[in-house]
């Protein structure tokens, strides 16, 4: 997991968020992203997000859905076992309607709500590293990557300017890996090798 | 930019006591964070002892026979079935305040989505266990499902309306498991990021699954929950839909009808809400969240119970008029000799009266805005609705076709009465450990419509309401 070096203005109002968004970009400054408490109506666009295909995942995981259904169900009552129940026909389409639709429902779900959580890297026992602990509360937290070519001060006073209430530095891990939240949080440190004679 | 937005003044703020977001976070985590009270154990504790009585009833039951029910031929369907539509019925309106709500953009749902979400998976849980149990040799209860077997393979009967019932009612809890799951991740994290404790860190860590507001994140979960609306809305309609068709693919006079479908689906919403309100009127009072679930919320819900009340007395006087004015004299026999007299008339009025009636009240602006009417009344209608589906059961199956079958009285065993405490038992030990130890409201969507719709917001629309609307639209198209 990469220690990465980042600049974090915290903003607390979205007429203030918006306009340093805008700013920030115009810069040339990296934004790593920006955590939020609640959706930001605008904000993917702003930051220029492209818009999530989840949608388009569903529907093909319905389709799934759908088909298995329908195939399944023709098979056991025309090939594999044709029954006389209660003189119904071997392919009773509108019998099958319940069932195909609950099934086509269910594969969407399911579907989607798995991709979400692959594409979000959310799982149980998944950690990762945070900004600010007031990125769930109250706060819209932006850390901006350090590169070498960055003047930090510089980077700094513009956040001030833009309207953050909080601005600092830190070293964080990007990416996730598996543990717990209750225990404290140790960056990766390189340890010097030590050659004993 | 956003100051800019217009919300009319006739409606009142969704979010009472100039909240900020920070306060929206602390009133609604400092219950969960707060240790049980003396209140909150009692409460639990009885639910755990129904809960128990529940699984000694069963316990009779699986060994000794649903003949323990007092279930004979033809009333083969009593209390079980009664209660298996009863809960699912209830389960309905979390889903529709949940998924329909949110596509008919109705800002009141932030209130109380998070908690009828909540009951709908308890509920559907609760009904569940009734279809399972009244099969008499449950161990077999996985003949149900088409697996590949050694016995032909012998699948089993797509045509059957009781098949659809278990594809309806595993899709229906899997999706509104997932729908309220998925919602609650961020809430998790909230208070993931608050907590103190060590168990606490631990639990909310795993449970919020790492969430951590990245705007990508909720770009897709957005996406996520307007997908699970969409497809929750029509799932809702259906599984209740499909519920029906036990009844009415029948060719029981009484159930034999193609009014069934919506008559259910309005009736299930109507016993949903009332629930819905029970639960609610006492959540918000205990766990002082008024602010948040506010008057004009209880207003709504009260609307949308007289508007499916009406729906279901409609659907009441239409089977009696096909009864009167059909030519089949097994349902004019089925309601006028057998429902609304004889043995079971007192039943059928007491549901009349329950559901009919007493609904109507609520077109009083005092009464629908009165909290100890609107609770007893929410009693009223969930007890109304159980006689609806029991009259509907029980009173087409004592007296079908044959008169030499017609059967005794029914009445109902201290096990059959005790499965159904049981289920209520389940039903709020499950209710219980969530307003414990989750969030019984929807913080992070609270938030999305707090600048829209809290009251500090709303007084600054004032000086916005003074213009005249040409100069506000000129104002917002100078504006970007």
């Amino acid at each position: 997991m990469p220690v990465k070096k980042f600049i974090v203005g915290c903003f607390d109002d979205e007429k203030t968020l918006f306009p340093a968004v805008k700013n920030t970009r115009k810069k040339g400054y990296k934004i790593h992203d920006l955590y939020t408490p609640f959706p930001i109506h605008g904000l993917d666009q702003a930051m220029g997000l492209r818009d999530t295909s989840l949608h388009t995942a569903g529907f093909i995981y319905a389709i799934t859905g759908t088909t298995t259904a329908l195939s399944f169900m023709s098979w056991v009552f025309t090939k594999d076992w044709p029954m006389n129940i209660g003189g119904k026909p071997h392919l009773p389409l509108p019998a099958f309607i319940p069932i195909i639709f609950e099934l086509t429902v269910l594969c969407a779900a399911v579907g989607m709500v798995l991709t979400f959580c692959y594409l979000c890297q959310l799982a149980p026992f998944v950690r990762k590293d945070h900004f600010h602990l007031r990125a769930t509360d109250d706060l819209f937290v932006m850390p901006i990557e350090v590169t070498e070519k960055t003047n930090i001060e510089e980077v700094k006073a513009f956040l001030q300017s833009a309207g953050a209430v909080e601005v600092f530095e830190k070293d964080a891990e990007t990416g996730w890996w598996l543990g717990s939240y209750a225990t404290e949080r140790k960056l990766f440190e390189k340890e010097e090798a030590t050659v004993t004679a | 930019m956003a100051s800019l937005r217009y919300e009319s003044q006739t409606r009142e703020p969704l979010v009472d006591g100039h909240k900020t977001y920070h306060d929206v976070t602390e009133d609604i985590c400092k219950p969960v964070e707060a240790a049980p009270t003396r209140m909150w154990w009692i409460g639990f504790l009885v639910s755990a002892a129904l809960l128990l009585f529940g699984v000694v009833s069963l316990y009779v039951e699986v060994v000794y026979g649903t003949g323990m029910w007092n279930l004979n031929k033809t009333i083969g369907w009593g209390w079980d079935i009664t209660n298996f539509v009863w809960w699912v019925g209830i389960g309905h309106a979390g889903t529709l305040i949940s998924a329909i709500l949110l596509l008919f953009r109705q800002g009141w749902r932030t209130g109380v989505n998070r908690a009828a979400e909540a009951m709908t998976i308890f509920a559907v849980m609760c009904a569940g266990q009734f279809p399972v149990w009244h099969m008499g040799r449950v161990w077999m209860a996985f003949f149900v499902l088409p697996y590949p077997n050694s016995r032909g393979p012998l699948w089993v009967n797509f045509n059957s309306p009781l098949l659809w019932d278990v594809f309806a009612i595993s899709t229906y809890f899997t999706v509104s498991l997932l729908f309220w799951y998925s919602g609650l991740i961020p809430d998790l994290a909230t208070l993931r990021d608050r907590a103190k404790k060590k168990w606490a860190k631990a639990f909310y860590g795993v449970t919020a699954f790492g969430w951590t507001g990245s705007t990508k994140h909720w770009q897709r979960h957005e996406s996520l929950s307007l997908v699970l609306a969409g497809l929750s809305t029509p799932l809702v309609l259906s599984v209740h839909t499909i519920v029906s068709f036990d009844f009415a693919t029948s060719v029981i006079p009484g159930w034999h009808t193609t009014i069934f479908p919506p008559y259910f689906v309005a009736g299930a919403i109507f016993s949903g809400f009332a629930m819905v309100q029970t639960l609610m009127l006492v959540t918000r009072k205990v766990l002082n969240l008024q602010d948040y679930i506010t008057i004009s919320h209880i207003e709504n819900m009260n609307k949308v119970i007289v508007l499916t009340g009406s729906i279901v007395g409609c659907a009441y006087l239409t089977e009696l008029f096909m009864a009167w004015y059909g030519a089949s004299k097994y349902e004019f026999d089925a309601f006028y000799k057998f429902r609304i007299s004889g043995p079971y008339g007192w039943s059928y009025w007491l549901m009349m009266t329950c559901n009919v009636i007493t609904p109507q009240l609520f077109w009083v602006k005092k009464l629908r805005r009165n909290i100890a009417f609107t609770f007893l009344m929410s009693v009223v209608v969930n007890i109304g609705m159980w006689f609806e589906r029991f009259v509907i059961i029980v009173t087409s199956l004592y007296r079908d076709y044959l008169p030499s079958s017609w059967s005794v009285y029914y009445r109902p065993t201290i096990w059959e009465v005790g499965f159904y405490l049981g289920s209520f038992g389940l039903f709020f030990t499950c209710y219980f450990l969530f307003s414990k130890y989750f969030p019984v409201i929807a913080i992070a969507e609270i938030k999305h419509i707090l600048k829209k719709s809290g009251e500090s917001y709303k007084e600054a629309m004032d000086p916005i309401e003074e213009q005249s609307t040409d100069e506000f639209a000129a104002k917002v198209a100078h504006a970007h």
